[in-house]
């Protein structure tokens, strides 16, 4: 049975990896989960200096899924280059390095401090609700986003990976623009911007008042968008949005998605990633499926 | 050492109104300390967060939990009988810090749903000098028999129906309460007066801090406070209250 599969040339031994800042860089969840059985680990946001985050409250449940509004609290791209990618060097897993920024020139001064680090693809986080000054902006213009992929992928040494905010009018449209601009892949979905009020206290629960929304709630949504941006776009696509169990990984796969993150799922069980893996393989196994591959888009 | 594992429910009571205990039978036990909490995981598929809930009480095999129905999460924890199988992650955060009273005079201070770590405790440093101030609304008392066989107990009410009408604070000044060291855990106005009062009086208190938390490993980074020094994850002065805390030296929180 073949659960690898190939983006931009990189090779990951199953579809599966961790959605971005819902897993650390690894570290946090290693004692639970063997990282060497995940086909990647992507790290949480990381920028050029380190960022603060927002104030508390920065989570809160909401029906089937939550609100988070962390404000992409981050220690900087040299302690992430000292610390965490060496972690993780010790596992047999590929790297994806999710990157911010406030502006082009931070997202491209992270890009060239990874040039030489032994990671294996980026992926660019233009597409976070919570931080206000930039970041979402290049996520929900074209030509911004455009824009931006141009000027990382002139500086990248390793494959560029554009995450996708699903608050757009649009989602095919933003990967018709990453894609053009030479993205080697897209990433999707971010969370859905929400918000939750404490009716007795008449206050907004978070203390950035809105929130990104994840779980599995907002499954059917992102499932749409991949399957929108599948018909839109050659390059593989990543897919994301309250995978909770394997049957959820493969409906993103059968509407299109080469990969797939696993997110707030790690919230609700730890061993989340490889429940999933393991069923992947299963549902192959039932389907008489030998190459995953097989199963990209597959949907009728 | 952290466990995730099915528990199992061996005890389960409603202890006063809207406060419940449930012991859970688990590897957990083997490595739980007084001040650390565990992560309880609802069954409810539209409740995807574990409900952190402090360690109340270390027995042999299993932990004792105390807590308090304020959601969805907890109140699907009260109807649970005898033998459920709990899904359980821990022992989770540092803990108080027990030698720090080792031969010096203590109070032990919970307000409200903080009362239920402080009992661990009280049994760590059982022999010591050590007085328990517990804060309840009212008459609706909890773990004060559990207190009793520990230390000194003094109780507060907000109505004044048991012990000193007010705060713990009240008690403090009320009673002419001297110690060396505080340990306390409940509401945010407490631990700011305890703070406040620490400061005054070159009293060393470390606070049990609660936030909301998703993950409870250190790895979503929701339940940050701010800290005096860098923290160790971020470097900006936000430490994970799971991780870093939940117990803090007073002093080094802006609370």
């Amino acid at each position: 049975m073949n659960t690898s599969v190939k983006i931009a040339g990189v090779k990951f031994k199953n579809p599966v990896t961790t959605a971005s800042g819902t897993f650390g860089s690894g570290m946090e969840y290693s004692q639970f989960v063997d990282l060497s059985r995940l086909g990647a680990v992507t790290t949480k946001g990381v920028a050029l200096t380190p960022w603060t985050g927002n104030d508390t409250i920065r989570v809160t449940e909401v029906y089937g899924g939550m609100l988070n509004a962390i404000g992409l609290q981050n220690p900087g791209i040299d302690v992430f280059l000292d610390r965490d990618v060496p972690f993780l060097k010790q596992y047999d897993t590929k790297i994806i390095v999710n990157v911010c920024g406030k502006t082009v020139e931070e997202y491209v001064g992270v890009v060239e401090k990874l040039s030489s680090a032994p990671v294996d693809m980026l992926e660019i986080n233009v597409s976070c609700p919570n931080v206000k000054e930039g970041a979402i902006a290049f996520g929900q213009d074209a030509k911004a986003l455009e824009n931006i992929t141009r000027e990382i992928k002139k500086v990248a040494k390793q494959p560029v990976i554009m995450k996708l905010s699903p608050n757009v009018t649009r989602i095919a449209d933003m990967a018709r623009a990453a894609e053009a601009a030479g993205a080697d892949a897209i990433s999707l979905i971010n969370t859905i911007t929400g918000m939750k009020i404490d009716i007795n206290r008449r206050k907004f629960v978070l203390a950035n008042k809105t929130g990104g929304m994840s779980g599995p709630a907002i499954k059917p949504v992102a499932v749409r968008m991949v399957y929108e941006c599948a018909q839109a776009v050659k390059i593989p696509i990543i897919g994301m949005g309250g995978i909770m169990c394997a049957e959820d990984a493969m409906e993103f796969i059968l509407a299109g998605a080469t990969m797939v993150a696993v997110g707030a799922a790690n919230f609700t069980n730890p061993l989340a990633t490889v429940e999933v893996i393991e069923g992947i393989e299963k549902y192959m196994k039932e389907q008489s499926v030998s190459d995953i591959n097989e199963l990209i888009g597959a949907v009728k | 050492m952290q466990i995730f594992e099915d528990s199992a429910l061996v005890k389960c009571n409603r202890l006063s109104e809207g406060i419940y205990e449930m012991y859970l039978k688990t590897k957990a036990a083997e490595y739980a300390k007084p001040g650390q909490f565990v992560m309880v995981y609802p069954k409810d598929s539209s409740t995807i967060l574990p409900r952190p809930i402090s360690i109340c009480e270390v027995c042999e095999d299993s932990l004792r939990l105390v807590y308090r129905v304020q959601g969805k999460g907890t109140r699907e924890f009260s109807l649970y009988k005898e033998g459920e199988s709990v899904k359980v992650l821990g022992p989770l955060g540092n803990g108080f810090p027990v030698e720090a009273g080792r031969g010096k005079k203590s109070i032990l201070i919970g307000g409200g749903i903080g009362v239920p770590p402080i009992l661990e405790l009280a049994k760590a440093l059982k022999g010591e000098d050590v007085t328990v101030l517990a804060g309840y609304r009212n008459s609706d008392l909890f773990l004060d028999k559990d207190f009793k066989k520990q230390a000194t107990l003094e109780i507060a009410t907000e109505d004044g129906s048991v012990g000193v009408k007010g705060n713990v604070m009240d008690v403090i000044r009320e009673k002419n309460i001297k110690c060396d060291v505080i340990y306390a855990c409940g509401p945010m106005p407490m631990l700011r007066a305890i703070k406040k009062y620490a400061e005054e009086n070159g009293i060393t208190a470390y606070i049990s801090l609660e936030e909301r938390m998703a993950c409870g490993v250190g790895a979503c980074l929701g339940c940050v406070c701010k800290t005096v020094k860098k923290d160790a994850h971020s470097h900006v002065n936000n430490a994970r209250v799971c991780t870093e805390g939940p117990v803090f030296e007073a002093s080094e929180v802006e609370i």
